[in-house]
């Protein structure tokens, strides 16, 4: 930090970077946006769908679960779980819970009827085919 | 104290430290649950622990920053704070609601509290770290909007100085950036692309221009190194933040359905973010070699030092570590990333914090420093605290690393479940250096009940 490089020269940088990384960052975002359809699985979004995502946000599963890897690490991604496990299962253990094993996690229940759980797979099965450029590296998650 | 409305900040700076309390007994609560899975099940499901434990942080560390404000701005802009009365009026407001909102979390089941807060309405609940109902955030967004008119009023009737104007921008980009919580758009890959905006663009943003601001700030009055110097310095700071934080939110768009270009992107410029924490520490460390006065708090210089080191560790080291998108593709999601979330907000945000806090408190209490008996205890809490979450960022690591291995690398791979089995013992230790970090905790209370020899305040 000599005398030459002075307090508003640093400033000037700071204005500037910040402006010039952020349109960069809103043009990559800009193009984002036109790729999203050919990855997004958008065209599967059926209000069954949309339900499912709504049980899923005020059940709080993201308190426990990952989904593609983002939320809490307590119990398993749910990215993959329809391929995993099939809806069935799904229906299956949602009903079961809380198994009350001593000593293991326990998750809550939640008491869905079956069109809830149906919409809630649905929505599973949408994000199971968002192209996530492979991940999860397998089918465990 | 120079300026009389400067103790609207104590009041904050002790709900603070309450919250904080409130934050790691959840924290021992869910650390308990990874090992004895049942533990105070069904009256505390993990999934409740952990928005507690989250919200609060996040609660908590706003509660620090508008203190911390509201020290500051008087004293960088030489005039009294533009409104006391509505400082004082917003702390209760935020205390209330933020109290509500936890009580609801605890007492309420969430689909219930959803639907009696109107989330039919706008939903925006159910995502990780946005869990707030929304009369809270609508909450949130009118105390943050109130509490930036009245700095921005104070900064702009006095003095303006790079502390204060750093320290605006971070807090301005804070509310705005927050807006976008309330965008939840069905298409999950949008909602997830956005919820960024918020989380990161806040963490690896506009806070670290918060930290900032107050390092300097407080290394200004206990190195007395001359004004220029430190504020040119916290400019350099601030550009490289976020020359490479902006794009580095690229980090998060690798697997969530996003271009893969940001692969790319994302890898090369998150690659570069360690670089302001590491200017941060070479900072701190050179502010306080050159130090021009012997200032009678030395706590308040050890939490500056330990801010820049534990930051560049935390966020800088442990970032880097699974930033890269070849690394990340095994790592996303692991307890890898728990390791690095833990140190990271430690290292930058509850450090700084508490940096400020250990500057400022004596002088709201009429003393320069406190007494010696005090400072020592408030050091060990330090040493404790610091210690300790090195130890359970070591520990989630070394869970991480085979919990990938088991899980995602190996010929055979473990399911989830029974790799959690697996890394058990790590889980134990961590909770054990979490006891000993909530030791450190109550230490650190202790010491602001310490009495004996004090100064009386400089100027």
């Amino acid at each position: 930090m000599s005398g030459v490089f002075t307090k508003s020269m640093a400033r000037n940088i700071f204005y500037g970077g910040t402006v010039f990384f952020f349109l960069v960052f809103l043009a990559l975002t800009f193009d984002s946006h036109r790729e999203f359809p050919k990855r997004d699985n958008s065209h599967n979004l059926t209000p069954e769908v949309i339900a499912g995502k709504k049980i899923w946000e005020t059940r709080n599963c993201i308190g426990c679960h990952t989904l593609l890897g983002e939320g809490a690490y307590f119990a398993p991604e749910l990215g993959n779980v329809y391929p995993r496990r099939g809806p069935d299962f799904i229906k299956a253990w949602m009903q079961a819970q809380p198994t009350g094993a001593p000593g293991r996690r326990q998750m809550p229940q939640f008491h869905l009827s079956d069109t809830e759980l149906d919409q809630l797979v649905a929505f599973l099965k949408y994000t199971s085919e968002i192209n996530t450029a492979n991940w999860p590296p397998n089918i465990e998650g | 104290m120079q300026y009389k409305t400067q103790a609207v900040a104590k009041p904050y700076f002790v709900a603070a430290i309450g919250l904080f309390v409130g934050q790691i007994i959840f924290g021992l609560i869910m650390g308990m649950q990874y090992v004895v899975g049942d533990f105070l099940f069904p009256e505390i499901p993990f999934n409740v622990a952990r928005m507690v434990h989250t919200n609060l942080l996040i609660v908590w560390l706003l509660f620090g920053f508008m203190g911390a404000a509201y020290y500051m701005v008087p004293e960088e802009s030489e005039t009294e704070l533009y409104s006391p009365k509505l400082a004082v009026a917003l702390f209760w407001i935020f205390l209330l609601a933020g109290a509500a909102t936890v009580l609801g979390y605890l007492f309420v089941p969430y689909a219930t509290l959803a639907e009696m807060t109107g989330n039919d309405l706008l939903a925006t609940m159910g995502r990780e770290f946005l869990e707030q109902p929304l009369p809270t955030k609508l909450g949130i967004v009118v105390v943050a909007l109130a509490f930036l008119f009245n700095i921005t009023m104070t900064v702009l009737k006095g003095r303006k100085t790079a502390i204060s104007t750093v320290l605006l921008i971070g807090l301005w980009g804070l509310a705005i950036f927050f807006l976008f919580s309330f965008y939840n758009p069905h298409n999950l890959v949008k909602d997830k692309y956005y919820w960024w905006w918020v989380v990161h663009l806040w963490v690896e943003g506009v806070w670290e221009l918060i930290l900032g601001a107050l390092l300097a700030f407080v290394l200004i009055k206990v190195t007395g190194v001359d004004r220029e110097v430190i504020e040119k310095w916290l400019y350099v700071i601030i550009t490289l933040t976020l020359v490479t934080g902006i794009i580095g939110t690229g980090h998060h768009y690798y697997w969530i359905g996003a271009p893969e270009y940001w692969q790319w992107w994302g890898s090369i410029f998150s690659a570069l973010e360690p670089i302001p924490f590491f200017a941060m520490t070479v900072f701190a460390f050179n502010m306080v070699n050159r130090r021009r006065r012997e200032h009678p708090n030395k706590a308040a210089v050890l939490w500056a030092l330990g801010t820049g080191v534990m930051a560049f560790l935390g966020a800088g080291v442990w970032g880097f570590l699974h930033t890269l998108a070849p690394v990340n593709y095994y790592t996303h999601g692991s307890q890898i990333t728990a390791a690095h979330g833990h140190m990271a907000f430690y290292g930058a945000y509850v450090m700084v914090v508490l940096t400020l806090i250990s500057y400022a408190m004596p002088v709201l209490r009429g003393r320069a420093a406190n007494s010696n008996k005090a400072q020592v205890v408030e050091m060990w809490s330090f040493w404790l605290m610091t210690i300790a979450m090195v130890f359970i960022t070591l520990f989630l690591t070394a869970a991480g690393i085979l919990q990938v291995w088991l899980q995602r690398v190996a010929e055979v791979p473990m399911s989830f479940m029974a790799t959690q089995d697996q890394v058990a013992l790590f889980y134990w230790m961590r909770e054990w250096s979490g006891v000993v970090f909530f030791i450190g905790l109550v230490l650190y209370i202790v010491s602001f009940f310490i009495k004996g020899e004090t100064r009386t305040a400089t100027r």
